[in-house]
């Protein structure tokens, strides 16, 4: 069985999670196998909730997979398609099952997905999401009625170090880490040195919140240049870009393996965070190459 | 005030395919101001409606009325004469406007040629913004005036998502600002960030329990 979450942030300096994307569709082989691979390799294992605004097989419905098969979920869990009576409800049925980490995002917007028609709850935002898992965890739910069992959660959230401006985000995580959260991922990072800041401002207000970079492999020119212009709150320096258009032809994705692992080295090395959050949609059966450059495995 | 847009002729001229005599009926008031439905559009669309019939050789006869307030019973009613004379009213009032018309006038059928959009303001000419969301329960005195729920594309409270683009855009729209980065600026400029730092609750989102109603508190 997985060591709890909870446990490796709190004993093991350098903490690796990764991500299975769900399918679309109920046919959940893909994510069984990648589950199957990646579990003994890392730490912790992210499901992402219908990731940028895209219907999908659940975040819950794939922890409990990862939980069949061994593995530590973390079930990520957005604002954006649930009001709080069925957040609360998905967190207790989670819990009940033996998933007990939860990453509390805002969720992206509507528009950005494949039901652009369809409306957008954000009941609660984030850090009412953070304090209410905290309710949960004192035994009530956030009517102040009492729950039946325990409740014991391992709370995370994510964090953008790169935005620009950065204060009111900054002011956003500060609030976080008031609520209480155990742990953060950041948004990908490319300039350590944004990291580097971001990390001593968190640490100046909370000592015990570990910080997982996040790392998103970039596989060629193309998709930096798209990054940069359309994923807010990601910024892929020149002299990557520059790197990436100087590997040979058919080689972006061994590149970009080499580039991740580079840079995580150098996290750890440096003692920049306290481990990486590695999300390679699509090419879930590649992150192992990452940990093995990177001296992870 | 209330802004509107109007709707494509071709969704009107449907509307009206089974009538030969109507009522097109403007309102003075929000939607005069946004140049969706005043005096002015409710020429323009008449005659627009009239050519399109005459091209198709259908004929149709359109008055034309406009009064101050269509959310008003007491100046719908001013229209009683002329709604007898017709099939059909086609209303450019907002959506209460639109009801109102329809209430007191039960046996027409009244259609809507204005989609009601938000309560806002005029940016600059031909432009307008929405500025509040009519939750009930203003928020606006710990924002520096600035209504996050409606001028956040996620209705946040909180603080910005981490989605926000370079210098303070939001991340649906490269047009529109980061209401966050708008409040944090001016809450700055004010030296009341404070109010930023502290935590809000989950919102009331029952404060008007719909259909809403407000009774005037005795003098």
């Amino acid at each position: 069985m997985a060591t709890p979450f909870r446990e490796i942030l709190r004993t093991k300096s350098f903490v690796v999670t990764t991500e299975v994307g769900p399918d679309k569709g109920s046919n959940v082989s893909k994510a069984i196998e990648h589950i199957g691979l990646l579990k003994d390799k890392v730490d912790g294992l992210n499901v992402t909730d219908n990731q940028s605004s895209v219907m999908r097989y659940p975040s819950l419905g794939t922890c409990l997979l990862i939980k069949e098969h061994g593995g530590e979920p973390v079930l990520q869990v957005t604002c954006r398609d649930r009001n709080r009576l069925a957040i609360q409800a998905d967190l207790l049925f989670a819990y009940s099952r033996g998933i007990s980490n939860v990453l509390c995002l805002t969720g992206d917007s509507i528009d950005v997905g494949d039901h652009k028609e369809a409306k957008q709850v954000f009941d609660l935002d984030s850090v009412q999401l953070i304090h209410l898992v905290h309710t949960l965890n004192s035994g009530k739910d956030m009517a102040g009625n009492e729950l039946s069992g325990g409740i014991d959660f391992c709370i995370g959230t994510s964090a953008s170090p790169s935005s620009d401006p950065l204060e009111p985000q900054l002011i956003k995580v500060e609030k976080k880490l008031k609520a209480g959260v155990s742990f953060i991922q950041t948004q990908a990072v490319y300039e350590l040195d944004e990291l580097k800041r971001f990390a001593e401002f968190v640490r100046k207000m909370d000592e015990e919140v570990k910080i997982l970079a996040g790392i998103v492999p970039v596989i060629g020119v193309k998709m930096a240049a798209y990054m940069n212009e359309n994923v807010p709150g990601i910024f892929i320096p020149q002299r990557l870009i520059d790197e990436l258009a100087e590997a040979p032809k058919g080689t972006g994705v061994s590149k970009g393996i080499e580039i991740s692992a580079r840079m995580i080295r150098q996290l750890k090395e440096e003692r920049i965070c306290d481990g990486v959050h590695i999300m390679f949609i699509g090419r879930e059966e590649r992150v192992p190459e990452i940990l093995e450059a990177a001296g992870l495995l | 005030m209330i802004i509107a847009e109007r709707k494509p002729m071709e969704e009107i001229k449907q509307a009206m395919a089974l009538y030969k005599k109507v009522l097109v009926a403007g309102c003075g008031t929000c939607v005069t101001v946004c140049w969706a439905g005043g005096e002015k559009e409710v020429g323009i669309l008449a005659s627009q409606l009239r050519l399109a019939r005459s091209a198709e050789g259908n004929e149709i006869v359109t008055l034309e009325a406009t009064v101050e307030r269509q959310c008003e019973k007491e100046m719908v009613a001013e229209l009683e004469d002329k709604v007898a004379e017709v099939e059909a009213v086609l209303s450019l009032a907002c959506g209460s406007g639109v009801q109102v018309m329809a209430e007191l006038f039960e046996d027409k059928p009244v259609f809507p040629a204005v989609n009601t959009t938000f309560i806002g303001m005029p940016q600059k000419e031909g432009l307008w913004v929405e500025m509040c969301g009519a939750c009930g329960d203003c928020f606006l005195d710990r924002t520096g005036g600035i209504c996050p729920m409606v001028r956040c594309a996620k209705g946040l409270l909180n603080g910005p998502c981490g989605g926000t683009r370079k210098g303070g855009k939001c991340e649906i729209d490269p047009d529109k600002d980061c209401a966050w980065v708008l409040v944090y600026r001016r809450l700055e400029k004010q030296g009341r960030l404070d109010l930023m730092r502290q935590y809000y609750t989950p919102k009331n989102f029952r404060a008007v329990k719909r259909p809403g109603r407000v009774q005037a508190a005795k003098a």
